[in-house]
């Protein structure tokens, strides 16, 4: 059936003591939403950040469409087409959100010109348009430093989406938005996803969310894989849902 | 959906806006003052042309501001720029290919040493690009087989783009071209400040990290503004070392540094006519002060400094812009 695009094989990082990655072995498929899901340090963001290159790995191999990835940089990761959004909204604070996202459109292939404006027709045509797609339209105008939690890590995503990644990685995308709108915001980030054809790994607390939207979970456990399956076998299992979900339900 | 904490709580967000609109009048009035001030008193014709160049390498400095580093060293740029100048007269003989030899080779040097500062950032890239000016400071007083060590070096009045003239047309000459080059240099760093170049330089400042992940190299964005940074720097040396015809090591001494600083505060980092109100400011008081109070001109420079500071942190550019912001409130 599907292929798989991205491949992370034995994967090791220990901080001190601390095993953030103990052996993670993951195929994410082409096309799908995987969702990972557990408790706390178990090292889901530590997974995200070996992916797009922040950390090495001490052992194992990452390779994206065929090719090794683990060592590259942030950056020429981002190249081949990896992108992610954070736990903690990375913006440029001074900026609107509307040069936010229209310096992520430049950054594809336009950052370089030193003479025309950022918000040149082309670059701002195409962040107007994201940002109506993600209901962010009203915002356009205002400083990414006077934006609310939910706002800001919308931004954040759509600074993702504006690269054109064929796999996105986002970091806790429903944390800080408010419960009322989560599902209308997930909808919409699926829609926009799924038109533009990105395979998507996104770390959640909120099962319904999980349930909904991800094709498949990975449960994530002192920096191992617990379990892997699609939603309704994971989330249904005795094991899961006594050490991760009851975990989750008192977070 | 509700999307903002607070109304949107940028108080200089309005005047700024306005005062982008207005610059390029307000860059014409600056303009014919300089030029009306210049035809008045011979004398200030040479203090403005000095305020040109300075403000010219001032714009270096804003231009390192935006992306929220302070070189304490960018004197070097004026002082290899000035001895561009003074080592190559006697060959070259004319002002015009000289500038051009200065603006190359300042470039030069500012990609050599900017491909190592500008790995650091904050107080370590500070620091080190005054390390270096100072290194450069040292060669210049010890060598002095080669620079005439402290008594520097004179240098004469020679041809323009070809043209012998006599000491007062020559003079007026360097005035027009310093102004000439301010103007140029002025838009052409306005255009690149909102360019996505220019943008991304910005983004150093508040997020740099960020930048990387979407695939950008932020030191190559630092190194290129850097180098433009050294580039205007030897441009301001070689037209001072054109106005004042003698060049000294005291160029690139660290004073000489903080004066850049100091004008860039003075002025506003906010627009690119900041770093030249600035300057024209700085020579002004400075030689009022001097004439008026021998002994306590720095101390009138620092109360007025501190003053700036306290109480108009955008600078005599901020000043202007609130003036204008105001009004239609
Ligand atoms: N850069 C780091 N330096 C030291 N320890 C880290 C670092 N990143 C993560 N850790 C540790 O690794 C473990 C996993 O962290 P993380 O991947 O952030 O967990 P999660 O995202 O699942 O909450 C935690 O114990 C955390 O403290
Ligand atoms: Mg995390």
């Amino acid at each position: 059936m599907s292929e798989v695009l991205l491949q992370a094989s034995g994967l090791r990082l220990a901080f001190g003591g601390v095993k953030a990655a103990d052996g993670i072995d993951l195929g994410v498929m082409k096309g799908e939403f995987l969702a990972i899901i557990g408790p706390n340090g178990a090292g889901k963001t530590t997974f995200i950040n070996m992916t797009t290159g922040y950390l090495r790995p001490n052992a194992g191999t990452i390779t994206y469409d065929g090719r090794r990835i683990t060592g590259m940089s942030p950056r020429a990761i981002v190249k081949l087409g990896i992108a992610r959004s954070f736990q903690l909204p990375q913006l440029f604070v001074e900026h609107t959100v509307e040069q936010n996202i229209a310096l992520a459109v430049a950054s594809r292939d336009g950052i370089w010109s030193p003479l025309t404006p950022l918000l040149r027709p082309r670059f701002r045509d195409e962040a107007r348009d994201l940002l109506g797609r993600f209901g962010l339209s009203a915002i356009a105008d205002t400083r990414a430093d006077a934006l609310n939690e939910g706002a800001r890590k919308l931004a954040d995503i759509a600074m993702a989406v504006a690269l054109k990644p064929r796999l996105l990685l986002m970091d806790e995308p429903t944390s800080g938005v408010a419960a009322s709108e989560k599902m209308e915001v997930v909808e919409t980030l699926a829609r926009v996803l799924r038109d533009a054809a990105v395979t998507a790994v996104f770390v959640e607390h909120d099962m319904d969310v999980v349930e909904r939207f991800a094709d498949r979970v990975a449960v994530w456990s002192q920096g191992r894989i617990a379990a892997l399956g699609p939603p309704t076998e994971v989330l249904n299992d005795p094991a899961v849902q006594r050490d991760v979900i009851g975990i989750e339900r008192h977070a | 959906m509700s999307t903002t904490q607070d109304p949107p709580r940028d108080p200089m967000a309005r005047p700024a806006r306005l005062m982008k609109r207005y610059e390029p009048i307000l860059a014409i009035l600056l303009a014919a003052a300089m030029i009306t001030a210049a035809i008045l008193a011979p004398w200030l014709r040479f203090v403005l042309t000095i305020a040109l160049a300075k403000g010219i390498a001032v714009l270096g400095i804003l231009l390192l501001l935006r992306a929220g580093q302070v070189s304490f060293g960018h004197a070097i740029y004026i002082a290899f720029g000035a001895y561009v100048v003074a080592f190559l007269a006697p060959t070259v003989n004319d002002a015009a290919l000289l500038l051009a030899l200065a603006a190359v080779g300042a470039g030069l040097l500012g990609l050599v040493i900017g491909a190592f500062v500008t790995r650091y950032r904050q107080i370590f890239f500070g620091m080190l690009n005054l390390a270096m000016s100072m290194v450069f400071y040292s060669l210049l007083e010890k060598l002095y087989a080669i620079t005439k060590g402290s008594d520097g070096i004179r240098v004469e009045i020679m041809p323009i783009a070809g043209q012998a003239l006599d000491r007062v047309a020559y003079e007026w000459v360097i005035f027009g071209i310093a102004l000439g080059i301010a103007l140029v240099v002025a838009i052409l760093l306005r255009l690149y400040l909102s360019s996505p170049m220019g943008e991304a330089l910005a983004g150093i400042k508040t997020r740099e990290t960020r930048l990387e992940f979407m695939g950008v190299p932020a030191r190559g964005v630092l190194l290129s503004a850097y180098v433009m940074s050294a580039v205007v720097g030897g441009i301001g040396g070689a037209l001072i070392a054109l106005t004042s015809r003698h060049v000294t090591p005291q160029l690139a001494y660290w004073t000489s540094s903080g004066e850049l600083v100091f004008i860039a505060i003075l002025g506003g980092a906010g627009g690119v006519l900041g770093p030249f109100l600035g300057a024209a400011t700085y020579e002004l008081v400075r030689i009022y002060a001097a004439a008026s109070f021998a002994d306590a001109w720095q101390m009138i420079l620092g109360a007025v400094l501190l003053l700036v500071i306290l109480f108009a942190p955008g600078g005599l550019w901020g000043m202007a812009a609130r003036a204008i912001g105001g009004r239609g409130r």
